[in-house]
């Protein structure tokens, strides 16, 4: 390992499947499902046509002392909860200077939990009923301020937002910052906890939402000939990446390297990928490259597949033009539902739990695979598999692609 | 406990001091019994510039006032924050 590598030091997640990394990385294993059905409010009240998500198993504020939940939105607050988790496995604690440590966290929408309560007591009760700290508790970079703030990172502290594809985004700018020396330490990743009436009804309005309301747990089936559309999630995944030689220097365990990433745009579409693959092929090609590897050595890819018709495929498309036949892959929304900006964090997660343990999670739901996929994907059971490198992807509404390649440290 | 001794409390001001006092516990924290007239909400009860806003705030929804910024920076201790709501019922 050169000085120059950039490993991964720490992981925490809270999410539909459990309230830390190691539970959900176990439900994974076990193909099991966190979408469920909502009994909130406001499902009926809008009459939803979807009334099913995947909200987070553990409440965050009951993992945050009170004083500090209250001032959060729930978007933050699941960003401090994995980002606490990450930073307490890394062992970092006072042992880095602060000068040196920096954050990039990412969201898609942010705090809009609290745009929506204050809009409506503005609406219902007035002026003297709003809250003042609405702004830091709806802006998208609060997730990240909150996470430097619970971390005391001086290095800079920064927000990608690229809709799906802003966890990604946030470990490919994590991994900019360290190979450009500006950091020694960064805590990087994504949160989302958007599932609010507007927001379904938004996303149901755009149709990208499965309907299968009477079997919530087999609605998320990624390359499934039935599948119908996607599960709106939340949560957070946080990792903690570190300068080889910092990390050798103060002792830390190193779960793998991030050796490479790629980012690209379609320039296509607004909202729907380019069907040639030809954007995704890019960026995942440059993630191979930049990590000095050749596409042969991909021996697995930890899809995005969100379980859309027209959205699994070209992604397949893309997967077969810049690596080829041979990867394994799985499909994680299946059992996490569609976290939107904490997907690409979380997917990085189990990614770098398949290298260090050498086993693949199962696609939950995966039953029937549309033909047109043509790739080996694990369904059913998890699978061992011996490979040193792996890629995950993520793609975003406006075209962002993000792939990162990692490698067995 | 301190208590402010130069002149009696009037029943209105221990009502106001009351609803003060529940605000204050429940955004910072502090038990509602440490809040007094004469506390010093920065010296004393240990409030940050971020929980004065909201305590102004709650304050402000509570007693149905307005809470100009100068007053909000002129508030120093509690009996400070039930004069002005005493002021403003006036």
């Amino acid at each position: 390992m050169s000085d120059n590598d950039i490993v991964v030091t720490g992981l925490g997640a809270t999410t539909p499947l459990g309230g830390d990394v190691w539970s959900t990385w176990n439900e994974m294993l076990a193909g099991r499902s966190g979408v469920r059905r909502l009994d909130a409010e406001f499902v009926e009240k809008y009459r939803l046509p979807v009334r099913i998500g995947a909200p987070l198993a553990v409440d965050p504020a009951t993992a945050l002392p009170r004083g500090v939940a209250r001032r959060l939105d729930r978007c933050a607050q699941a960003a401090v909860v994995a980002a606490e988790q990450a930073w307490e496995d890394a062992k970092a604690g006072d042992r880095v200077d602060p000068d040196r440590v920096g954050v990039v966290v990412g969201t898609g929408i942010g705090g809009v939990r609290t745009l929506l309560e204050q809009a409506e007591l503005l609406a219902r009760d007035g002026l003297r009923q709003m809250s003042p700290l609405t702004v830091p508790m709806l802006m998208p970079n609060g997730p990240a301020a909150h996470v430097g703030l619970a971390i005391g990172a001086r290095a800079g502290v920064h927000a990608p937002v690229s809709a799906c594809a802003s966890g990604a985004e946030a470990l490919a700018w994590a991994w900019r910052m360290l190979r450009t020396n500006e950091a020694d330490i960064v805590v990087a990743g994504g949160a989302e906890a958007s599932l609010t009436g507007v927001t379904m009804a938004a996303f149901a309005r755009a149709r990208t939402l499965s309907l299968r309301n009477d079997d919530p747990e087999r609605a998320s089936r990624p390359w499934d000939v039935d599948r119908d559309g996607f599960v709106l999630g939340e949560g957070a995944g946080i990792l903690v990446l570190e300068r080889a030689e910092h990390a050798r220097a103060r002792g830390a365990k190193a779960y793998a390297r991030l050796a490479g990433v790629g980012t690209s745009a379609d320039a296509h579409h607004i909202t729907a990928p380019d069907p040639t693959g030809r954007g995704q092929a890019r960026a995942i090609g440059a993630a191979v490259r930049s990590a000095g590897l050749l596409p042969k050595d991909v021996g697995h890819v930890n899809a995005h597949a969100t379980s859309t018709v027209v959205g699994d495929i070209p992604e397949t498309v893309a997967i077969r033009s810049a690596l080829g036949d041979h990867p394994v892959l799985t499909g994680p929304k299946g059992a996490l539902g569609h976290l939107l900006g904490a997907a690409g964090a979380v997917e990085a997660i189990a990614t770098v739990l398949t290298l260090r343990h050498g086993i693949v999670p199962p696609t939950a739901n995966l039953e029937r695979l549309d033909p047109e996929v043509r790739l080996d994907v694990v369904a059913g059971r998890p699978r061992q598999l011996d490979t040193a490198a792996a890629v995950t992807d993520s793609f975003g509404f406006g075209g962002h692609n993000i792939a990162l390649t990692f490698t067995t440290a | 406990m301190t208590t402010h001794t130069e002149a009696p409390v009037s029943a209105e001001q221990q009502e106001i001091l009351a609803k003060l006092a529940a605000i204050i516990e429940e955004i910072a924290e502090v038990p509602a019994d440490r809040v007094s007239l004469d506390k010093r909400f920065v010296d004393d009860l240990d409030i940050d510039s971020l929980s004065m806003i909201e305590i102004a705030a709650q304050t402000e929804a509570t007693f149905e006032l307005d809470i100009a910024i100068e007053e909000l920076a002129e508030l120093l201790t509690v009996g400070d924050a039930v004069q002005l709501v005493l002021a403003a019922r006036a």
